[in-house]
C-alpha cells in the first residue's frame, strides 16, 4: 500500500474527486445564474444601449442648469442648504430617537433573553423569538406599515428604527449578558439580593461599556437607515431625495448624495473614537 | 440601611476622601451625560411631533390592523403562484448581483490590498471609491438605475451589484492582506513568476474564506432584494408595499411570512453549504 505509485494514484484520486465536485458545483451554479437572468429580465442588449446614460447621468448631476461643473459655484450647488441642512437635522434626531428608545427595549428584553438570568425557559423562548421577528422584518416595511397607522412624518419612521434596533440589539446584549462572569452576580445573591439588585451590581457594571458601544454601532447604522425612510413617507431627508431624483434635478441629487455621505461619514469618524475609547476603558480596567 | 451601617461610611469616607471623589466625579459625568441625552431626546420628541395623541390612536389602529392581518391569506390559488414567482424573482436578483459584484471585486480587491498593489495611488483610489460605493443605500442605488435601465428587476439587480461592489471590494481586499505570504516566498524562490506566486501562493489561501463571505452576501442580499420593489426594482416590494398601501392586510402578512420562510430556508442552505466549504473552522 505505500508504494509512491499508489500513494500517487491515492492522491490522483482524491484530486479527481475535488475536481468533480468543483464541476459539479459551477453546473449548478452556470445553471441557476442562466435561469435567474431568464427570470429578472436581464439583456445585454439593454445594458449596452443605456449603459451610456449611467455615465452621463454621472456627468449630469456633476454639472449645474448652466452647464459650469458643480465645484465651480458652491453657492448655486447648494443653493437650498438651509432646507437640507434641517432636512439632515431632523433624519440625525430621527435616528437619536429610534436608536434610544430601541436600546432602552432592548435593555430591559436583553435580561430576559438570557439563559443565565432568567431560569423559565418559556420566557427565554418567547422573548428571542420577538427579538428575533423584530430583526428579521426589514425596517422600511415597518414603516411602510407605521405609515398606514400613524400617518405620514417621522414618527414611523422613529418607530421602525426603534423596533429594528430592539431586536438586532437585544439579540447582541443577551449575547453580552450571557458571557458575563458569574461570579460576582452570586456575590449579590449570597449576600441576599434581588433579581434587580444583581442586574444592577453585578451585571451592569460588567456590560456597560459593551452595551454602549454596540448601540453607538447601531446609532450609524440608523442614520444610514433614518436617511431613505423618506422615500415611503416616514420622515427625514429622504423624501426629498426622491423627488429629485425622480424629477431629474441632476444637481440637487449630487449636492443631496453629497451631504448625506457625508454627514453618514462624519458620524462614524466620531462614534468610532467614542467606542475605541469605551473599549479601551474596559481593556485597561 | 441601619445606623451603625450609615456610621461606618461616614468614617470611611472621612478616612479616604481621596477614592471616595473619584466615585463622585464619575457619578457627576454619568449625571451629566445623562442629562444631555435626555434634553436631546426630548428635543426630538418635541421636534418631531411625537404626541401623546398620536401615539395612542396610532397603536389603537395598529392594533385593529393587526387583528385584521390575521388569518394571512393568499387569496387564490391564483395569487399564492403570482407571490411565488415575485419570491423567485426576488431570489434571483440576489443571486445575479451578488454574483456580478463578487466576480468584478475579485481583481479590484487585489488592487486595494496593500501587498498586491500596484502603487499607493491605485490603493487610494480603490479603497475611496469601494467607501463611495457602500456610502450610497441600496435604495438610493435603485433609484439611479431606475432612471438608467427603466423599472424592473434588472435595475434591482444593478443596484445589489453597485452596493455589493463596495463591500466586497473592502472584504477582499482585507482577506488578501491577512494571507499568509510564506507560500508566497516558496512560489517566488522555486523561480516561479509573480502571477504564478498569487495562483499558486494566494488563491488557495483566500477561496474558502472569499466563497464564505460570498455567501453571507447572498444571506443579507436575500432581504434586501425583497425591499428593493418598493421604489420599483423588481421583487416581492413592489406587491408588498401596495398590499399595505391598499390595506390587504391578510395577503400581506401571508407575503411576509412568505418572505421570511424563505430568508431563514436561504440561510440555512448558505450555512451549510459554508461549513461545507471550510469546515468546522468557524469564519
Amino acid at each position: 500500500m505505500n508504494s509512491p505509485s499508489s500513494r500517487s494514484q491515492a492522491y490522483a484520486q482524491a484530486v479527481a474527486a475535488k475536481r468533480r465536485h468543483i464541476w459539479l458545483g459551477l453546473l449548478v451554479l452556470g445553471v441557476s445564474v442562466l435561469f435567474a437572468g431568464q427570470i429578472a429580465e436581464i439583456s445585454a442588449s439593454k445594458f449596452l444601449d443605456n449603459i451610456g446614460s449611467f455615465t452621463s447621468y454621472f456627468y449630469r448631476i456633476a454639472h449645474l442648469e448652466n452647464g459650469q461643473w458643480v465645484i465651480s459655484d458652491p453657492a448655486e450647488w447648494f443653493w437650498g442648504w438651509k432646507k437640507w441642512l434641517a432636512l439632515m437635522g431632523e433624519t440625525l434626531l430621527m435616528a437619536y430617537v429610534g436608536t434610544l428608545l430601541g436600546a432602552s427595549a432592548a435593555l430591559v428584553l436583553c435580561f430576559l433573553a438570557s439563559k443565565n438570568m432568567t431560569h423559565n425557559t418559556w420566557v427565554v423562548f418567547a422573548t428571542r423569538r420577538v427579538l428575533e421577528i423584530s430583526r428579521t422584518v426589514p425596517e422600511i416595511v415597518f414603516a411602510l406599515i407605521f405609515v398606514v397607522a400613524f400617518s405620514l412624518g417621522p414618527l414611523p419612521g422613529i418607530l421602525a428604527l426603534a423596533i429594528h434596533t430592539t431586536g438586532a440589539l437585544g439579540k447582541l446584549f443577551a449575547e453580552v449578558v450571557e458571557n458575563v462572569d458569574m461570579k460576582p452576580v452570586d456575590g449579590v445573591l449570597a449576600t441576599g439580593g434581588t433579581w434587580l439588585h444583581k442586574v444592577r451590581f453585578a451585571v451592569l457594571p460588567q456590560v456597560a461599556s459593551n452595551f454602549a458601544s454596540y448601540a453607538l454601532l447601531r446609532f450609524e447604522i440608523n442614520v444610514r437607515g433614518a436617511a431613505v425612510l423618506g422615500f415611503v413617507g416616514a420622515g427625514g431627508i429622504g423624501q426629498t431625495l426622491l423627488e429629485v431624483i425622480r424629477k431629474f434635478y441632476y444637481a440637487d441629487v449630487s449636492a443631496l448624495l453629497v451631504l448625506i455621505i457625508g454627514t453618514v461619514m462624519l458620524i462614524d469618524a466620531v462614534t468610532e473614537r467614542i467606542r475605541h475609547r469605551l473599549l479601551g476603558e474596559e481593556r485597561a480596567g | 440601611m441601619s445606623a451603625a451601617h450609615t456610621k461606618a461610611q461616614e468614617d470611611l469616607r472621612a478616612r479616604y476622601p481621596q477614592h471616595f471623589k473619584a466615585v463622585y466625579r464619575g457619578r457627576g459625568i454619568a449625571f451629566l451625560l445623562v442629562l444631555l441625552a435626555g434634553l436631546v431626546f426630548a428635543f426630538g420628541v418635541h421636534r418631531l411631533d411625537m404626541s401623546y395623541e398620536r401615539i395612542v390612536g396610532g397603536l389603537g389602529e395598529l392594533g385593529s390592523m393587526a387583528l385584521r392581518m390575521i388569518p394571512p391569506d393568499p387569496g387564490s390559488w391564483h395569487r399564492a403562484g403570482m407571490y411565488a414567482y415575485a419570491m423567485l424573482e426576488t431570489l434571483a436578483i440576489a443571486l445575479l448581483g451578488t454574483l456580478m459584484a463578487a466576480i468584478a471585486a475579485f481583481p479590484l480587491g487585489f488592487l486595494a490590498a496593500r501587498n498586491t498593489t500596484i502603487n499607493g495611488l491605485v490603493k487610494f483610489f480603490a479603497r475611496r471609491s469601494f467607501d463611495t460605493l457602500r456610502g450610497v443605500d441600496i435604495l438610493i442605488w435603485a433609484l439611479i438605475w431606475i432612471n438608467v435601465v427603466g423599472l424592473g428587476p434588472f435595475a434591482g439587480v444593478l443596484a445589489l451589484f453597485m452596493s455589493d461592489l463596495g463591500i466586497f471590494g473592502k472584504l477582499f481586499s482585507e482577506a488578501i492582506e491577512a494571507a499568509d505570504d510564506k507560500p508566497v516566498e516558496g512560489v517566488l524562490s522555486t523561480g516561479g513568476s509573480s502571477l504564478a506566486a498569487v495562483r499558486f501562493g494566494i488563491l488557495p489561501q483566500l477561496l474558502p474564506v472569499l466563497l464564505s463571505q460570498v455567501l453571507y452576501a447572498f444571506e443579507s442580499n436575500t432581504r434586501s432584494a425583497s425591499i428593493i420593489g418598493i421604489v420599483g426594482a423588481g421583487g416581492i416590494g413592489l406587491i408588498l408595499s401596495e398590499q399595505i398601501r391598499t390595506l390587504q392586510l391578510q395577503e400581506m402578512s401571508f407575503v411576509i411570512l412568505l418572505i421570511l420562510g424563505t430568508v431563514s430556508l436561504i440561510d440555512l442552505g448558505c450555512a451549510r453549504l459554508r461549513f461545507s466549504i471550510i469546515g468546522p473552522r468557524a469564519l
